[in-house]
């Protein structure tokens, strides 16, 4: 396959991309033009999740809420698995349905551990 | 869709590593609901895990030819048996230390061991690798359980720095290796090993197109990093110095194993048509390892800092096997590989065993001095791994680098030859000069070393010491090993 005719298949990506430019910058100039301003100070204010956004970066913050949110993740991301999973299941059939008992095992272990290792206590 | 007979055929064929895997979960359950010495006891469950492992390894060799499982996905033959029964035995010995040098202590946790086998299992996978994406989930299983090593003091600076470092730089590497796979798919249109091989093939009556070659750039960048060969070899003695010293035996001598035999995957299996164009890449890095791991390591005064100088020299003499090529050369490779491997495991035998009256593991050169006063058996077999590392004959290293400079003498490289035996005797002088501090310098007034070996660390160092003084009587068996293994490879 000579470049030319390689480069020509990524053409429908170069539209693509063009169209993705195109229709975000109208959203973004629209709204710019349309929309009503009433601007106060914590609108103003970058949105740092419930902080000041311009106190000190050393902020004594307990490393649980990380622990909980890293654990949350975890399961949360077996969920998204689990769905797709469970809807196309009459398709995949039965080598499908080991896959994940053996992801859901793994993660089990993982969470015995997590357990035991007193991850979840608060105190 | 699977057929779900050959997967469970597949499954049983490659039951060693399934094996690896389950016992590597159930110990972690098990770790975590034992209340007192979890560490030893953890420790003999990952080491009899692994040496079941290495048995059901050694009996699939029995079978014979090479066999490619889950839609080639992986490929058992006597290539891989020999690199795994190679960073087997590392795993093993670094378990070894480890209950040594972390067992008894406030981070001596249970996960050291969990995470040596978990890295086991992904230096396994790498090794019989035969698709880029096997190859990046193995690297990948190796790499997140070694960061975790490396930082497994957590309580000291240096271990948390040694992680971070080593992540970064591993991250990066990964993201390079990343880069090339994708380039040679784009170019090849798959990511199977023999298939590239047969592309690569019928290219090369043409023209071998310029993106593919970019790409295996890329991959040997990626790879260099993880047997840390000059000029990606910078994390190597922040790491070595920084990590727990049991840590640093492991990361000297199994991962090393594990990347050298995937390199050797993708070079001969893959690319090994492309020999005189990837050639260059390997004699640069090669060369340039040598030098640098003989004249870096001059200066040193930390001793792990010096090994880590040591290990980027070795690495750079069992590259020259993958220049030459052919047989030969992956023969010398293995060969090279095989004793290097020993060594290590000597000498941080030893090391470990000059502990302080806090326990802690001697690191500084000076630290070693009038060793041969406290003990003169320590200290004679640590001038043994030493003597043969430098390449000294009779000793093992002597004939490791002899396979190497053979090879590489046959293939027509004279000046390459001379160059890597003047590294070499450049290199012995660090050598030497701690075997000088041990017998012939006077400890410091508020010197408080002892020797104090434990029994674990007895298997590692005697039966080092024992293999590097009689390998000169027969070296036949290892020699014939890896030429079988080199011959299994393609």
């Amino acid at each position: 396959m000579n470049s030319g005719e390689f480069l020509s298949e990524y053409f429908p990506i170069l539209v693509f991309i063009a169209i993705a430019a195109g229709i975000s910058i109208a959203m973004i100039v629209g709204s710019w033009i349309s929309g009503i301003r009433r601007p106060d100070r914590e609108k103003l204010t970058p949105y740092e999740c419930g902080f000041d956004a311009f106190t000190d970066a050393r902020h004594k913050f307990d490393v649980r809420f990380y622990l909980v949110a890293i654990l949350f993740i975890i399961f949360d991301l077996e969920i998204a698995f689990l769905f797709p999973w469970a809807v196309s299941l009459g398709e995949t059939g039965v080598f499908a349905f080991w896959s994940m008992m053996v992801f859901l095992g793994v993660l089990t272990i993982g969470f015995i551990y997590e357990w035991k290792k007193g991850a979840l206590d608060w105190e | 869709m699977m057929d779900m007979t050959t997967i469970i055929t597949d499954l049983y064929m490659a039951r060693a590593d399934v094996f690896l895997a389950c016992a590597a979960l159930i110990l972690l359950a098990v770790g975590v609901c034992l209340k007192t010495r979890a560490f030893h006891r953890i420790a003999i469950g990952g080491v009899t895990a692994l040496v079941l492992t290495l048995i059901m390894t050694l009996q699939q060799d029995n079978s014979g030819d090479s066999i490619t499982l889950f839609g080639d996905m992986l490929v058992y033959d006597r290539f891989g048996v020999f690199m795994k029964v190679l960073v087997s035995i590392g795993a093993i010995s670094a378990i070894f230390m480890g209950v040594r040098d972390l067992g008894d202590h406030v981070i001596g946790k249970f996960e050291y061991v969990i995470l040596i086998l978990l890295a086991t299992l992904g230096m396994n996978i790498m090794i019989s690798s035969n698709n880029m994406l096997s190859l990046y989930m193995g690297l990948e299983l190796q790499s997140l359980a070694l960061y975790i090593l490396a930082a497994f003091n957590r309580n000291s600076l240096t271990s948390s720095e040694a992680g971070l470092k080593y992540f970064i730089l591993g991250a990066l590497s990964s993201g390079m290796l990343l880069f090339g796979i994708s380039l040679i798919y784009g170019y090849t249109g798959t990511t199977s090993f023999p298939l590239i091989a047969d592309i690569v093939l019928i290219e090369q009556t043409d023209m071998v197109s310029m993106g593919m070659l970019v790409g295996l750039v890329f991959i040997l960048v990626g790879l260099a990093f993880k047997i840390s060969a000059v000029p990606f070899h910078m994390w190597t003695p922040d790491v070595y110095q920084g990590a727990p010293s049991s840590v640093t035996a492991f990361f000297a001598m199994a991962p090393k194993m594990a990347a050298m035999a995937l390199m050797a995957r993708v070079l001969f299996s893959a690319f090994g048509e492309l020999h005189s164009d990837w050639a260059q890449i390997i004699f640069a890095i090669s060369l340039a390892s040598m030098a640098l791991g003989a004249f870096a390591g001059l200066v040193q005064k930390n001793l792990y800092r010096l090994l880590a100088y040591s290990s980027i020299g070795h690495m750079g003499y069992a590259l020259l096997g993958y220049f030459v090529g052919g047989f030969t050369g992956v023969t010398a490779t293995l060969v090279y590989l095989s004793i290097y491997l020993v060594m290590t495991a000597g000498t941080f035998a030893m090391i470990l065993s000059v502990r302080n009256k806090d326990n802690v593991a001697a690191t500084n050169l000076n630290e070693f001095a009038g060793l041969s006063k406290k003990s003169p058996v320590v200290a004679y077999g640590l001038a043994i791994m030493l003597f043969s590392m430098a390449g000294i004959p009779p000793l093992a290293g002597f004939f490791g680098k002899l396979y190497i400079f053979k090879a590489v003498l046959d293939g027509g490289y004279y000046t390459l030859a001379v160059l890597g035996v003047c590294a070499s005797v450049v290199a012995s002088y660090y050598y030497l000069k701690l075997i000088k501090i041990m017998f012939f310098d006077q400890p410091s007034a508020h010197d408080d070393y002892v020797v104090a070996p434990s029994r674990l660390l007895r298997w590692v160092g005697v039966p080092s010491v024992l293999f590097v003084v009689t390998f000169i009587f027969y070296p036949d068996w290892l020699v014939y090993e890896a030429t079988q293994a080199a011959l299994s490879l393609r």
